[in-house]
């Protein structure tokens, strides 16, 4: 029983608890179902980037390319549909798998990085991010991305089924299947296997740098697919979307549970941890607290859990 | 943690070592020549008029990537320093004014709040048990807000007769800027990198398993770099205001991942142990100087952060060279 | 001699490092009644990990201006016993009195103010730094710790003499070679001028001019009053160097005595506590027939130069010689680790190029590496028995990409029988495991690949006696069934009793092959050393 009461899941769902508690304090409509639903629905956004972001961290790397693969990947989704002369129905088609695709060429170009060149990840992804940037930059002219979100980018992003949003579907379902695949599949323990020691999975025979490239293939495509959704949401792509994206991710992972250094990693204690990140900023939000003030909790927040998981950790040596 | 090299099944010996101080040689010999094909296109030629603004724009991120090179060798990150950088500037900009007692006092509290800022980040690394990426990536939130409860709006005051001082040239031809950053560096980490300590923190980024066998105080070095890592950071700030005269809260960000870069190119490994401040210093120059090259050479301006990103990656792959021709691939994997 | 002429124009001028003096004079109050004849004394120390007791109530006494030796077995508790002395452990009982003070224990800092220094088994260098600065790490003065680089140049430079290394002070250790890096960390613990010197298997990789000098030196340290503790395999070297012997066994201290009053046999029995004949297995007939693997001219980047040899279906081969002379390489390169390798390797008959681990161990091939390092090599620690044993053949246990978890549990509950592996569950982590029970989850993962042709690097090493006889019996059962063996140690007696053919290697190429009878620990001394006619004795003539 203590050992349940100690485990970062049961603690990141006390904290979930708490913050409705003061949300509702602050604004009784906080616990309304329509709230909680749209609160949902933007944290499906993060959730999905998310995923991505935990098999990396997981595999004992970093994916700072966030934020602007989500921000190409949306740019290029959009470019899709909006572009003139032609059946707009068709492109429009395309419009996901064209995103999907680049996310997925990014991931590629990381993990030759990471796997091959053996740059380290935090300074490779950051400088593709760079790169990414540069070529938009330079492609769009500086100006805003002319298109529009497919309507299958719409529908995703906005619409319902069930009175859920089917962006949380779409997040809960990635999750899932990450899930699945991290405990039962060879590509999961190969995973958790390298983030435990590199060395010693390479020694037992492990693929090493094809699963590391698959990784971050798999990280840049949830990346692409949040920032299409993303972009669904708005209706169109912009050029900063993605920024405010990179640091709540890893936030949200760490408040779950996994640990930075990688070799092992929690799922739900994403997902709880992405639900958490959300409620609070939203809390701050409506408490109309001015954005230092919201910076200085957050952090205290995130500090506050990481000294509790740190403690934890030294006890159960 | 690990065994050392020297042990294990690669226990093998690199090869007949090359130049060992490439590391340092690399940066400062790329700085060179950057800086010729700069001075050449710059259409004023090689003036101090010309050199002390180059000197100047690059001092900031000099400082910050020093901190961030403290933080490195021992083998963590701190993510927290360009958010230390902008609390130093919005202080700076509310308390370096006024009579010279003030501004004399405002200096001393502004790298002292630094220093202190540093200190948190290594109780919180040393005695929290957290990994220094995470904790300053909280850290850094909360020294942002306070930056920004300082100077909501950038703006402020600052002491220009001290500002004339620092940002032309002294003997009418070096940048004064130059002579305080070398200065900071050689009083500060001069003495220390002749102590056990200054040398334990490159033991544990290492091989700190060793270096606890040998005697050494893991906490201390690892709290000492990021107290060090605060200091530096407000030198930058402190050094930002008085170069704008104003302060700015929202400068942080950029900093923090500009001071990595320079980190790396200037030849330290993200995993600690190895580089040298003067090789950092020569990095952050290195990232400076392409981006006023690109300016002269009248790249479209929409093409220069992708230049700017490209010069990175082809920075870092450079390493990659030794890798991938390693003989033994075991080597690549730590 | 060089050696005399050096200290006595350092006692001249200062007293040099390689003086007795200890460095320091002040450390803790004087422990009650203490028998001051004696410079260590260690009461009832226990020490345990989990479940597995590494030192058992141990007592003992070191006198001053003595040798000691310390034997055992691997698993015996030697290594336990340096680490607490050392301060690297903190025991959970017992008290360690240094030259009639209460020693702090746990802490490196106190140990080393005791004046406690260690020549380390696995180096406890700092592979980014120079030697200078590796030898001086702690040293400085004052409540700062301030050194000066030049003089710390110079000290060291004098102290590398002494031991005959030509390693440069500026050298940066990550780029010295084993034996280079052995001499070092003898420096470093000499500079430190300590009371107890403590050598843990110092010598696996020195010539033998090497080892005299050493040898003379530390005589010359015992004269002065120093203690030496010294650990090692080698008979010979203890025979002729210690004057005391303590055998420990199962964690607890069996016995001390004056060199030279108990036979060898005697001693052997002692550290085992049965006959010898008992550990190994009966050696079956040679067999004959065409080689598995066949290596021809083998070479690769100078640190193997054209290594011949060939190993067949039910042989077990040794390779022996002193540490870091190519055997390591030579398995590496078999199993696909490194690039660039030339020369021709034939299996069954057929030439291979082995390019990974991933394809060795594939059916076609069937080539299994047991690595040295287990800790960080050979397992992940931090994950459960059951992930770590079917690590290598989880591509077996795999319908579609996902695992059969019914057939993982088989396998695994079959694995943990077949090899007696003793755990709480196969969820547990194997870093709740003992040293041996760990290293057969590292050995039956391979096993479950099937492999024909099965490398092992110093695979015993850290290993209790019992689950060392267990592993030999079960290495002869595999070859029985048709597996070729190949094993590196740096045990005379693993290569003497357990080996059907030895080969000694010396500078990246196999010198001599001993097959059969020839294989004896005087044969693969000499050939280690690359020595040509008899030893001359060990003893230096000064």
């Amino acid at each position: 029983m203590a050992q349940i009461l100690r485990s970062p899941t049961t603690i990141v769902g006390l904290m979930i608890i708490a913050i409705l508690l003061v949300g509702a304090s602050v604004f009784p409509a906080f616990l309304s179902a329509g709230y909680l639903l749209q609160q949902l629905q933007i944290a499906a956004f993060l959730g999905i980037v998310a995923v991505g972001a935990l098999v990396v961290i997981m595999i004992g790397h970093i994916d700072l390319s966030i934020p602007w693969t989500m921000t190409s990947a949306a740019i290029a989704a959009t470019s899709v549909v909006g572009a003139r002369g032609g059946h707009v129905e068709t492109a429009a088609a395309f419009a996901i798998p064209i995103g999907l695709g680049m996310g997925a060429i990014i991931g590629l170009v990381n993990g030759i990085g990471v796997a091959i060149l053996r740059v380290p990840a935090m300074i490779w992804t950051l400088g593709i991010n760079a790169v990414i940037l540069g070529l938009s930059i330079f492609v769009t002219g500086g100006f805003a991305p002319a298109g529009a979100a497919s309507p299958l980018m719409r529908t995703l992003a906005v619409g319902r089924t069930f009175g859920l949003s089917n962006a949380v579907f779409v997040w809960i379902g990635v999750s899932a299947i990450a899930a699945f695949l991290l405990r039962r599949s060879y590509v999961g323990r190969a995973v958790i296997s390298i983030g435990n020691g590199e060395r010693a999975a390479y020694l037992a025979g492990v693929g090493t740098q094809g699963i590391i490239i698959l990784v971050f293939v798999f990280a840049g495509m949830c990346s692409a697919l949040g920032g299409m959704l993303l972009a669904g949401y708005s209706n169109q792509a912009y050029q900063t979307m993605g920024d405010p994206y990179l640091l709540p991710a890893v936030a949200a992972i760490v408040i779950g549970g996994t640990s930075i250094q990688g070799g092992s990693g929690s799922v739900i204690g994403m997902v709880l941890g992405v639900i958490f990140v959300t409620l609070l900023t939203s809390v701050l939000s409506v408490m109309q607290m001015p954005d230092p003030h919201r910076q200085i909790i957050y952090g205290f927040v995130v500090l506050i859990t990481l000294l509790i998981y740190g403690r934890m950790r030294r006890e159960a040596v | 943690m690990a065994s050392s090299e020297t042990s294990g099944t690669g226990r093998v010996a690199s090869f007949a070592p090359r130049l060992q101080n490439w590391r340092l040689a690399l940066p400062i010999v790329l700085l060179a020549v950057l800086f010729l094909v700069m001075v050449h296109i710059h259409p004023r030629g090689f003036a101090v008029a010309s050199m002390t603004p180059w000197a100047n724009q690059a001092v900031t991120l000099a400082f910050v990537a020093v901190g961030q090179f403290f933080v490195v060798v021992t083998g963590g990150l701190d993510l927290s320093i360009g958010a230390m950088l902008a609390l130093s500037n919005s202080l700076a900009s509310t308390l370096v004014s006024g009579t010279p007692a003030e501004v004399a006092f405002g200096i001393v509290i502004v790298l002292a709040v630094g220093a202190l800022c540093g200190a948190i980040n290594g109780v919180a690394v040393v005695f929290g048990n957290i990994q220094s990426i995470v904790a300053t990536l909280a850290t850094g939130a909360i020294y942002t807000g306070l930056a920004l409860i300082v100077r909501p709006t950038p703006g402020g005051e600052i002491d220009e007769k001290i500002s004339d001082l620092l940002t032309y040239e002294t003997g009418g031809f070096f940048p004064t800027s130059l002579i305080l950053l070398f200065a900071a560096v050689y009083i500060v980490w001069g003495p220390l990198s002749r102590t056990v300590l200054g040398r334990s923190m490159y033991a544990i980024g290492s091989n700190e398993s060793a270096a606890f066998m040998s005697g050494l105080h893991p906490w201390r070095a690892r709290l000492l770099a990021h107290v060090l890592a605060g200091f530096f950071a407000s030198c930058g700030g402190l050094f930002l205001a008085f170069q704008t005269l104003s302060g700015d809260a929202s400068v942080g960000f950029s900093y923090t991942l500009n001071s990595i870069a320079a980190v790396v190119i200037g030849g330290a490994s993200l995993a600690g142990g190895v580089g040298t401040v003067i090789g950092v210093i020569a990095g952050a120059y290195l990232l400076r100087t392409i981006s006023t090259i690109m300016i002269f050479t009248g790249l479209p301006p929409m093409a220069q952060p992708l230049f700017e990103g490209l010069v990175l990656i082809a920075a870092v792959s450079v390493g990659a060279i030794d890798m991938i021709t390693s003989r033994n691939k075991l080597k690549m994997l730590r | 001699m060089i050696v005399n002429s050096s200290l006595a124009s350092h006692q001249a001028a200062d007293p040099g490092p390689l003086s007795a003096k200890p460095a320091t004079t002040s450390f803790g109050s004087l422990h009650e009644g203490a028998d001051i004849s004696e410079l260590v004394v260690l009461t009832e120390v226990s020490k345990s990990y989990g479940g597995a007791t590494a030192l058992d109530s141990v007592s003992l006494r070191v006198r001053h201006a003595s040798i000691h030796a310390i034997l055992g077995e691997n698993g015996a508790g030697k290594s336990t016993l340096i680490k607490v002395l050392t301060g690297v452990v903190k025991p959970d009982m017992g008290t360690v009195v240094v030259n009639g003070s209460q020693l702090t224990l746990g802490s490196p800092r106190a140990a080393a103010e005791a004046g406690v220094a260690c020549v380390f088994q696995e180096l406890s260098l700092i592979p980014d730094l120079s030697v200078a600065d590796n030898i001086f790490i702690a040293n400085g003065k004052g409540p700062f710790g301030v050194f000066s680089r030049r003089k710390e140049r110079q000290a060291a430079l004098v102290l590398l003499r002494e031991l005959g290394s030509t390693v440069k002070p500026t050298d940066t250790v990550r780029s010295l070679s084993l034996a280079d890096a052995q001499l070092v960390e003898i420096a470093k613990a000499l500079a430190k001028r300590p009371r107890l010197l403590i050598l843990d298997e110092a010598t696996s990789a020195l010539g033998e001019k090497q080892v005299a000098r050493l040898f003379d030196i530390l005589r010359r340290l015992r004269s002065e009053g120093v203690s030496i503790l010294y650990i090692s395999h080698r008979m010979h070297e203890v025979e002729s160097l210690c004057d005391t012997c303590s055998v420990f066994r199962n964690g607890a201290h069996v016995a001390t005595f004056p060199q030279g009053s108990r036979s060898p046999g005697e001693v052997v029995e002692l550290m085992l506590g049965r006959a010898v004949t008992q550990v190994y297995p009966t050696k079956p007939p040679r067999p004959e027939g065409p080689p598995l693997l066949q290596v021809e001219n083998l070479s690769w980047d100078g640190r193997i130069n054209r290594v011949n040899f060939s190993v067949r279906p039910g042989e077990i081969y040794g390779m022996g010689g002193l540490e870091g002379h190519g055997q390591q390489e030579t398995m590496l390169a078999l199993f696909g680790v490194l690039r660039h390798v030339s020369g021709r390797v034939t299996f069954d008959g057929r030439p291979i190029n082995v390019t990974s681990p991933g394809q060795a161990k594939r059916r076609s091939l069937g080539i299994a590496l047991v690595p040295e390092d287990r800790k960080t090599e050979g397992l992940h620690l931090n994950l459960s028995i059951a992930h770590n044993l079917t690590l290598s053949v989880l591509n077996r246990l795999v319908r579609f990409g996902i695992i059969d978890t019914g057939r993982q549990k088989r396998l695994v509950d079959d694995l943990m029988k077949r090899l007696q592996i003793k755990a709480s569950s196969p969820k547990a982590a194997a870093s709740s495991l003992s040293g041996g029970n760990q290293q057969k989850i590292v050995l039956a993962k391979w096993l479950a690949c099937e492999p024909r042709l099965i490398l092992l690097c110093d695979t015993t090493r850290g290993i209790d006696v019992g689950t060392k006889a267990e592993i030999y019996v079960l290495l002869r059962k595999l070859a029985s069934e048709g597996a070729a063996i190949v094993m590196h140690t740096t045990d005379y007696d693993e290569l003497v009793g357990l080996c059907d053919r030895v080969g000694i290697f010396y500078g990246g190429t196999i010198v001599l092959e001993l097959v059969g009878d020839e294989i004896s620990e005087r044969n693969i001394m000499r050939a280690s050393f690359a020595i040509k006619e008899p030893p001359a004795a060990s003893e230096s003539a000064a």
